[in-house]
């Protein structure tokens, strides 16, 4: 059985003043099986983790991460940003069965 | 408290009826006792020397020095699948001077590493957070690596109520 990745759920000021250090706070919903796990049969339950996540901004890598099974389920990660300009952010998750969630929101500044 | 085989007596002789039931239970028993024993064959954490050949994998023969790394943890975790955890470094986060990465490792979980965050001037704070698991009471190790190559770091204990199996 696969599971699903996603959705994700993103929370980005949707306005900042240029120089401003916001917070940017990050989940995708995923079991983050660790692979260490056994099931009431003493059966292994198989590995499936998100692997890896990064963040642009207008097109430039601003954060990523490299996620091992000891990252909770549903990963939750947060993280800061300096404003420069207005812009698209785009979330990326990659998980080790080949599935990729990617949510997108704008910033804008004023 | 009945001895187990006075008790497995027992069910026999009152529960005769119930047989099927019986059996299977204690298959489902036998499944679990089968479980623990594989658990406890297995090497089931990450033993100080896994994380030092981790350390040493990952920065090379690198110096680990101590301090401008803050690492906020619950004293007292009642969850081991849920722990947050709140890495702050010092640094101004400049483009000369920033912090390019941050590590968090794990000296009792079945693997020593748990994340490594990349990062950059563009951050300006180097402030990360995100929820992790630990099997067990143990040491948390936050390592910084900045843009100059040195390394910072800090550790942390805490206690995990119920651990979880990462």
């Amino acid at each position: 059985m696969t599971s699903r990745i996603g959705p994700a759920r993103i929370r980005v000021p949707e306005q900042a003043k240029k120089g401003d250090i916001v917070d940017i706070r990050t989940m995708v919903e995923h079991p983050n099986e660790s692979g260490f796990r056994h099931d009431n049969m003493g059966k292994p339950i198989p590995r499936h983790i998100v692997t890896s996540f990064n963040c642009t901004y207008n097109g430039r890598e601003v954060f990523s991460a490299t996620l091992h099974p000891a990252v909770s389920t549903n990963p939750f990660m947060t993280f800061c940003l300096r404003v420069v300009e207005t812009g698209d952010l785009v979330f990326t998750w990659k998980d080790d069965q080949g599935g990729v969630t990617t949510a997108t929101q704008k910033l804008t500044v004023v | 408290m009945q001895s187990p085989d006075r008790k497995k007596h027992g069910i026999h002789d009152i529960h005769d009826i119930h047989g099927i039931h019986v059996a299977s239970r204690r298959r489902a028993l036998g499944a679990l006792v089968a479980g623990a024993c594989l658990l406890a064959v297995r090497p089931a954490a990450a033993t100080p020397d896994e994380l030092a050949a981790a350390l040493r994998e990952t920065f090379g023969d690198r110096k680990i020095q101590k301090g401008r790394v803050k690492l906020e943890l619950p004293r007292l975790a009642e969850n081991g699948n849920v722990v947050p955890a709140l890495v702050s470094v010092e640094s101004p986060m400049t483009e000369q001077d920033y912090v390019s990465a941050i590590h968090i490792f794990s000296e009792k979980n079945p693997l020593p590493r748990i994340l490594e965050m990349r990062l950059g001037p563009h951050n300006g704070r180097a402030t990360v957070s995100a929820r992790i698991r630990m099997a067990g009471t143990q040491q948390v190790l936050a390592v910084a690596e900045m843009n100059d190559g040195s390394l910072w770091s800090t550790a942390v204990d805490i206690d995990v109520t119920v651990s979880s199996c990462t």
